[in-house]
């Protein structure tokens, strides 16, 4: 195949991108669309120029380090995967592909499509945990868990912090990562003593980092890669009025 | 130099619980007064950095990913393995001791692995405390399933993502020391060397991923959890990230390496599908247990899986079955890669390289029917289609070994120590429990194990011998250590040759997966210590490394670690040259009995090869902990 890219290049946070067109021949519809991107890299580097810089690490779809917008849509047009799974047989010869950043104030730009989620690390340090230290524990059997809850919680807990949700969302907002670690803790009963203070730590953090408001359109959910629904909003939205009407810690 | 394991005396369900009293304690007002540095984040650094912190001891995270939740203990599947015996099916903890040290081929210490199955039950508690979701039966009790190398029910896990959560656990239990306080956080930043005074680990130097900028860190002790040395293959189930710089920088300080030459090669990996392939991706072994693993009887180059549906049944080779009656598909993972190399190396491999062989379901769909099929393994068989585009429910799925785990790692005593005083190594760093080949679910227990209940208790004992000073960082040792981090990134900068970073990477990647990989001997080994040797050389002279230090720099980054792995790579080596035996992941084919089978020669190398560092162009120095065995009987293991 033979593809034009066109590709989004910032050398820093400071200095003002550009996109710049690439040309990329000979590619195996059997490549990832990162391997693609090494290709083109491999021929800079080559060439002496600067390679374009992208995050990327397990390339097995679960660590969400990978990001950028692919022909508009995180991770690229297909449903329910990360870049990093994204096969060159989802394109055709001839295609123009464009690929950009993350895009939202609270996730600014490194370098070309890196971008810093710091802002997800900080909502989670804000409230995102169940205060336990290490050891005097009780036994694992010890509350049991109704199965349908369990799942539940789990469903919730894949989320992999990519930020994909954000970047789809045209109001940059992170509602659906923020419900996603609120859900999954306050449907545990280990959660519940900390259910209140948790939900209003974490929505505070969370406007505190800039994220736009959610105005329940659900671009989230329809392109995140772990298919979060949108119900873990919902349950936030319970949560978070629950917390304020009854709650005295903040 | 005499290697002291520091094993405690005494009978070996007592030895753990003796020296927890026995060793000395810092005293709670005190712990504050005490800097420790955590390299790594993933199971083993985030729970060792969180339950530290909770002690009371400042700590200093380091994590070269954008975040510690992307550290590539998250991409585990399986699960993790805890003698709880909530199954009613005999386990306990001395069986999972038992199961551990035999599934390892008689190359760990009965100590470590003894202490590893007692914790395994706290490991559970902790991580159900701090909710992760577990798979739970409809009473709502936690549900088990059972794994390779054990005849029991013993793994615990959630969906085929347990290392995930398991990590996502660790990183809250992280997170909230973070804002507590207690621990202080640098992501995107790598460690490029570690910092000695007066022979003792003190501190490290960094390199800022995002500025480039060289800095020193100091403090009391200093833990590395930075994982294994997959990557040296090129191809791996690793992270693309995942490095053995920290490891290998602390070894040419004084650390010795242990067992370099354990590696643990998959049998059920995706196959390579060309040249651009950059890493490569496991598939559950659990396919085993209904897929049938075949090539033709005459080899076709080039047959595709939708070609193969036709072949009859009488030009087909179950080779496994054919060969291993008894176990058939299911014999450990050592077993089923080796005979996969085997059949393509006769020319019968398929698909576009040669390099695969089929894992067929059409039996067990035509028995069980496509929904029990389904049922079991719809989300493999999507990950398959996802990346091949090949459907396993109509076609055979191909697969191909592929390096997976490293056993070997930085030596460490009975209390996680290095031969380096001060300088720790926990998870799939160190070497000290997994022997010559690793179990399945017993990575995570063990990453977890050293983080959360051994190293909370053993750091204690050195820190109280350890003077509150700190040492300040513009000491002549950082100083010193951190022109050195500068000198070799000016060099790698400077020598502006033609072969890009991963052009040299490819080539370590093949001698080491020819020669190193599944099946050793004397004279490949030899040549491939020849071949890294010129590569090595070549590299050094003719690297292209573009841009500066002072930037977001991938291509320097990695050429910084392609340079580390470029000397492991001839230490390992060494070490499988030494290692004239065959055990576990380790195939001398010098060494098998007259089936073919891995021969261990206990006599001759029931021990610990520690390797010690001497110069990059001189040979390293063996030195040897032997291994006592009291409590197993040492037998030859057979699959037929």
């Amino acid at each position: 195949m033979n593809l034009t890219l066109k590709i989004w290049r910032q050398q820093d946070a400071n200095t003002k991108g550009e996109m710049k067109t690439y040309e990329v021949s000979d590619i195996s519809p059997d490549m990832s669309f990162l391997e693609m991107l090494d290709v083109l890299n491999e021929i800079l580097s080559k060439k002496g120029e600067d390679p374009v810089h992208f995050d990327h690490d397990c390339r097995e779809g679960i660590c969400g380090m990978c990001s950028m917008v692919i022909n508009g849509r995180p991770h690229g047009p297909k449903q329910a995967i990360t870049t990093c799974q994204l096969h060159m047989r989802s394109f055709k010869d001839g295609d123009t592909i464009l690929i950009e950043p993350w895009r939202a104030t609270a996730f600014p730009v490194v370098k070309d499509l890196v971008v810093d989620r710091g802002a997800f690390d900080r909502i989670i340090q804000a409230g995102g945990y169940i205060s336990v230290n290490t050891g005097g524990t009780p036994d694992a059997n010890e509350i049991p868990i109704p199965k349908k809850v369990a799942d539940e919680a789990f469903d919730s807990a894949t989320c992999i912090g990519c930020g994909a949700c954000v970047a789809a969302c045209k109001n940059a907002s992170a509602m659906l990562f923020v419900s996603a670690k609120v859900s999954q803790l306050a449907l545990l009963p280990q959660g519940h003593v900390e259910r209140k203070t948790r939900v209003e730590k974490m929505v505070a953090q969370m406007d505190e980092e800039g994220f736009g408001a959610c105005t329940n359109t659900g671009a989230c959910s329809a392109e995140c890669p772990k298919e979060i629904s949108l119900e873990n909003i919902a349950r936030l939205n319970r949560e978070y009025v629950g917390a304020r009407l009854s709650s005295e810690n903040i | 130099m005499i290697l002291d394991s520091k094993i405690p005396g005494g009978a070996l369900e007592e030895k753990w619980e003796k020296h927890k009293f026995n060793i000395k304690l810092v005293n709670p007002a005190n712990k504050r007064k005490y800097d420790i540095i955590v390299v790594g984040t993933g199971l083993a650094g985030a729970s060792a950095a969180a339950s530290l912190a909770e002690l009371g001891y400042n700590i200093k995270a380091f994590c070269f990913q954008d975040s510690p939740r992307r550290a590539h203990s998250i991409a585990a599947q399986g699960g993790i393995n805890a003698a709880k015996n909530y199954q009613n099916d005999g386990d306990s903890i001395f069986r999972l001791f038992y199961d551990t040290i035999k599934g390892g081929d008689y190359r760990s210490r009965e100590a470590n692995v003894h202490r590893l199955a007692e914790v395994s039950v706290n490991i559970i508690d902790q991580c159900v405390a701090q909710g992760v979701p577990f798979a739970r039966e409809y009473g709502g009790l936690l549900d088990n399933r059972s794994f390779g190398g054990a005849q029991v029910s013993r793994t615990f896990y959630a969906r085929g993502q347990t290392g995930q959560q398991l990590l996502l656990g660790a990183y809250s239990a992280l997170s909230r020391q973070i804002a507590n306080g207690k621990v202080e956080m640098h992501s995107r930043t790598e460690m490029l060397d570690l910092v000695m005074v007066d022979g003792k680990a003190r501190g490290i130097v960094t390199r800022n991923l995002i500025t480039g900028k060289i800095e020193s860190h100091s403090a009391h002790a200093v833990i590395l959890a930075t994982g294994g040395y997959g990557n040296v293959f090129y191809l791996s189930t690793n992270a693309m990230g995942s490095n053995a710089t920290a490891a290998w920088r602390a070894h040419k300080k004084g650390a010795f390496f242990a067992n370099p030459c354990y590696t643990q090669i998959h049998p059920t990996c995706i196959p390579v599908s060309g040249d651009h392939q950059s890493k490569l991706t496991l598939m559950s072994e659990s396919l085993r247990n209904d897929g049938r693993v075949w090539v033709p009887k005459e080899g076709r180059k080039g047959l595709t899986a939708s070609e193969a549906v036709a072949i009859p049944e009488e030009e087909r080779d179950y080779y496994l079955e054919t060969k291993y009656p008894s176990f058939g598909n299911l014999v450990p993972r050592d077993v089923a890669s080796r005979n996969a190399k085997y059949v393509c190396d006769e020319g019968r491999g398929v698909g576009a390289t040669g390099l695969a062989v089929f894992l067929d379901f059409a039996d067990a769909i035509k028995r069980d029917g496509k929904d029990v099929i389904s049922a079991k393994y719809g989300n493999l068989f999507d990950m398959y289609k996802q990346i091949t585009g090949d459907n396993p429910y109509e076609v055979p799925m191909m697969i191909y070994p592929a390096v997976h785990y490293t056993m070997g790692g930085l030596w460490v005593d009975y209390n996680l120590m290095t031969s380096i005083p001060g300088l720790y190594a926990l998870g799939e760093c160190n070497f000290s429990d997994h022997g010559a080949n690793r179990l399945g679910a017993s990575a995570l227990m063990q990453g977890l194990a050293d983080g959360y209940f051994v190293i909370p208790y053993t750091i204690g004992d050195y820190l109280a011998q350890t003077p509150y000073d700190k040492i300040p960082t513009d000491h002549e040792a950082f100083k010193a250590a951190e022109e050195n981090v500068k000198s070799i990134n000016r060099k790698l900068l400077s020598i502006k040759g033609e072969k890009t970073v991963d052009e040299f990477h490819k080539e370590l990647g093949h001698v080491m997966w020819d020669y190193c990989g599944m099946s050793r001997n004397a004279e490949g080994l030899k040549k491939a210590k020849e071949e890294i040797k010129k590569i090595r050389e070549e590299y050094w002279q003719n690297v292209k490394v573009i841009g500066a230090n002072e930037e977001l720099n991938m291509s320097l980054e990695k050429a910084s670690r392609v340079a580390d792995f470029l000397e492991l790579g001839e230490l390992m080596v060494d070490d499988a040259l030494h290692r004239s035996e065959s055990c576990g992941g380790h195939f001398r084919e010098e060494s098998q009995t007259e089936e073919g089978e891995a021969k261990r020669k206990d006599n001759e190398f029931s021990y610990v090869a520690a390797w010690e560092y001497k110069g990059t162009d001189n040979e390293s120095e063996l030195n040897k902990e032997a291994l006592q065995f009291e409590n197993v009987k040492l037998t030859q293991r057979s699959y037929k």
